[in-house]
């Protein structure tokens, strides 16, 4: 059991120590400062811009970056649904899968364009390999738009008082070429080693060794999971996702898929820190990130651990922990952690089944997510996070009577009012699709694959995952349905647009606005005093808007389970 | 958004090339270099290919058994069961589990029984089980190959894979390569 709880801490510290001269590469990448890899990325970036006729030194405002953002996503949108729709007769499918329906084609699209991959299909059956690498291409770019997002942020904050925040495709491209492509190809170099498979032929026949003939299902994995986690998009190559077998051959690749998820949602912070030459603060809000999460992380350890209390009065031996839905090679305390940390960064693959963990490890797992703002899926963990700083700070303005101000900036109504509505929005979107699936049970209890309290938990993580773009699932829902595809496809639209123009918003129009330097009355933000108030708006928002459902699901299952 | 539809369209065509093309070209080409050229690790046995890491079906009281498969262990699909902690119908499948495996292996006693043994994996393809769970088959496997079931524990022994560098993750035991171990022992 030991080394089940060394392996956890070994990957925490591992992406730490890697997080951080990360975090610094990342900064110099888009301040433009020289790196030992420009000699091989400037003149392909120079080709690009070239063939796009982009000049990438023309400076935009946020709303040119927005309007930028979104023409871009539409483009990809309308490929995606001509793509999903037609892979059937497209080559690239020795398995001869199917097109998808348009409602599952338009989830599907959505889902991957918005970092989510919510997949109401299985990779085996339900898309061909050209889809699988099409939903790939996705995974790059839609991280990548992540994380230009956060960059403008970064800029806003770093020059004193500006309207000229960057170039978007500038942005878009580095993060795709500089930092997600390199890191990608160093982890499917370790992957194609450890057996994970790499190759363009269907599935093959195998006879078993009583005589059973089965098929196993094969492709592209080892190009397709690299990204997968290292752009927190999650999204399975095969239906199990990463407990397949071959999707996760062993602890190594587990401790590797591992650190690439969680590595660029640390670095990003410590990213920010470099940026805007204030580490202090980027150690702030590590600190609060990194509270939040073994709140939450350490009690799922225990539990998983511990076991399912209904098998042990059956007088069995459940020193392993609780197994249902998880796999030996990794065990219970290895996917216990796995649970929080893909729930908390948005990523949502998953190595064991969150349909089967413990009611409050799944309680857990929801709040991860109806947070959603503790380091954060590429970029928008960041984005979030930036909103509850933005209401700590008008609340400790209030408090000590003085006119908020953040970074030198003084916080008015019209920012107050974008983060409002972004704080609101994530319970909004949740509640209001649990409440609808909830009120019509031929479209909600109907689709169900556990009775009862659990049963209302399905809904609800279905809903939450979508809102906070994060993709994992109580997987026993039966949701390739008109009415999931699409009320999730709404949920998830919403919940990926919502925090990424809110924010731009905001930082764009304290950008503008006159420079303030540090005086006596100052509310610094880089003290551990604003980081108990940051905690303490988080622990409020997120326990005033979902106490009441988490009651009727995971709490009340709990306690009918004692 | 016109000023921006032609560049986002072109930008799209280029880095299809570089990451929808070139990148999965050259993991396929070091793919090349691994062992069976990236189209998973198979062992050969009699003349037979067998994927290491997707678990078979042993139902023969000679073989150890793996773990219970929500897909009938057939790699065309994947999946857990699903099922949450409290569902009455989840409870009593695993408690008929637990009778059945009693009844196989009359030498055991129910708080021997590890909990790996009688739930369903979150793949439904997990090739490994737990030391626990092969130590507990031994006494069947023995009695109805007519071995001795020292040797027969020896060569459990033998087949545990210890945590990643001695330090990280569980033990644990790949059922087909001790299968295929057990019958090379009888042959001999």
């Amino acid at each position: 059991m030991n080394t089940e709880i060394f392996g956890i801490v070994a990957m925490f510290i591992i992406t730490l120590l890697l997080g951080l001269p990360l975090g610094r590469y990342i900064a110099k990448v888009y301040a433009g400062e020289k790196t030992g890899l420009d000699l091989v990325f400037q003149p392909m970036e120079r080709l690009f811009y070239k063939i796009s006729g982009i000049d990438p030194t023309v400076q935009m405002t946020w709303k040119q970056h927005l309007v930028a953002l979104l023409t871009i996503n539409l483009v990809w949108f309308l490929l995606s649904m001509a793509v999903l729709m037609n892979m059937g007769h497209l080559p690239l499918n020795p398995d001869g899968n199917p097109s998808m329906s348009a409602d599952l084609a338009f989830n599907t699209s959505i889902s991957f364009l918005v970092n989510c991959n919510l997949q109401h299909y299985s990779g085996e059956t339900g898309v061909s390999y050209f889809g699988q690498i099409w939903l790939m291409f996705l995974q790059f770019v839609t991280a990548g738009i992540g994380m230009a997002a956060a960059v403008v942020i970064f800029k806003a904050f770093r020059d004193k008082t500006t309207t000229q925040l960057g170039n978007f495709y500038e942005f878009f491209l580095k993060s795709c070429t500089r930092i997600l492509l390199p890191i990608c190809l160093l982890i499917a170099a370790i992957f194609v080693f450890q057996g994970m498979p790499m190759t363009m032929e269907g599935k093959d026949t195998m006879i078993n060794m009583q005589g059973d003939t089965v098929q196993v299902s094969r492709g592209p994995v080892a190009a397709f999971v690299p990204i997968k986690h290292l752009g927190t998009n999650g999204g399975g190559f095969f239906g199990a996702n990463s407990a397949h077998p071959l999707e996760n051959p062993n602890y190594l690749t587990n401790m590797v898929e591992m650190v690439a998820q969680f590595l660029i949602p640390m670095a990003m912070i410590f990213a920010f820190g470099f940026f805007i030459r204030k580490r202090k603060f980027a150690w702030m809000m590590f600190a609060v990130m990194t509270i939040g999460f073994l709140i939450l992380t350490i009690p799922n350890i225990r539990m998983e651990v511990a076991g399912n209390p209904a098998l042990a009065h059956m007088g069995i031996d459940t020193s392993l922990g609780a197994m249902e839905g998880k796999e030996v090679r990794i065990g219970a305390a290895a996917s216990g952690f796995w649970s929080i940390v893909t729930t908390m960064i948005s990523t949502g693959s998953v190595n064991s089944m969150h349909d089967s963990y413990m009611p409050l490890s799944g309680m857990n797992e929801l709040i991860a997510m109806m947070v959603n703002a503790f380091y954060g899926g590429v970029g928008a963990g960041i984005l979030n996070f930036f909103i509850f700083i933005i209401l700590a700070v008008f609340i400790s303005g209030l408090m000590v009577g003085r006119t908020p101000e953040f970074m030198g900036k003084k916080v008015e109504a019209r920012e107050m009012k974008i983060a409002m509505i972004v704080a609101l929005a994530h319970p909004f979107l949740i509640l209001v699709g649990t409440a609808l699936a909830t009120a019509f049970p031929a479209q909600g209890a109907s689709t169900l694959n556990n009775p009862g309290f659990h049963g209302f938990s399905e809904i609800l993580y279905e809903y939450t995952s979508s809102a906070a773009n994060n993709g994992s699932g109580f997987e026993g829902l039966g949701d390739n349905t008109l009415w999931w595809n699409i009320s999730t496809g709404v949920v998830l639209l919403l919940g990926r647009f919502i925090p990424i123009i809110g924010p731009v918003a905001i930082a764009g129009l304290l950008a503008e606005k006159k420079f303030i330097p540090e005086g006596e009355g100052t509310l610094k933000t880089d003290t551990s005093t604003f980081g108990m108030m940051v905690f303490a708006v988080i622990v409020i928002i997120a326990a005033l808007s979902f106490f009441p459902a988490l009651a009727l699901g995971p709490i009340a299952e709990y306690f009918s389970m004692q | 958004m016109k000023t921006h539809i032609y560049p986002a369209i072109k930008i799209t065509v280029v880095l299809l090339v570089l990451l929808a093309v070139i990148y999965p070209a050259v993991v396929w080409a070091i793919a090349q270099l691994a062992p069976n050229h990236g189209k998973g690790a198979v062992i050969s046995y009699h003349n037979q290919k067998y994927y290491k890491n997707i678990a078979q079906s042993f139902t023969d009281e000679t073989y150890f058994w793996s773990r219970p498969s929500a897909v009938a262990y057939n790699a065309a699909g994947s999946g857990g069961s699903n099922k949450g902690p409290s569902n009455p119908e989840y409870l009593a499948a695993v408690k008929a589990r637990i009778d059945t495996f009693l009844k196989d292996n009359p030498e055991v006693s129910k708080a021997q029984v590890p909990v790996d043994l009688v739930t369903a994996s979150g793949s439904g393809l997990d090739p490994d089980i737990s030391v626990a769970a092969a130590k507990v088959q031994v006494a069947r496997i023995a009695k109805a190959r007519a071995m001795d079931a020292n040797s027969l524990q020896s060569l459990v022994d033998a087949h545990v894979q210890k945590p990643l560098w001695g330090m990280f993750g569980p033990e644990k035991i790949n059922v087909l390569e001790l299968n295929i171990a057990l019958d090379q022992m009888t042959e001999k």
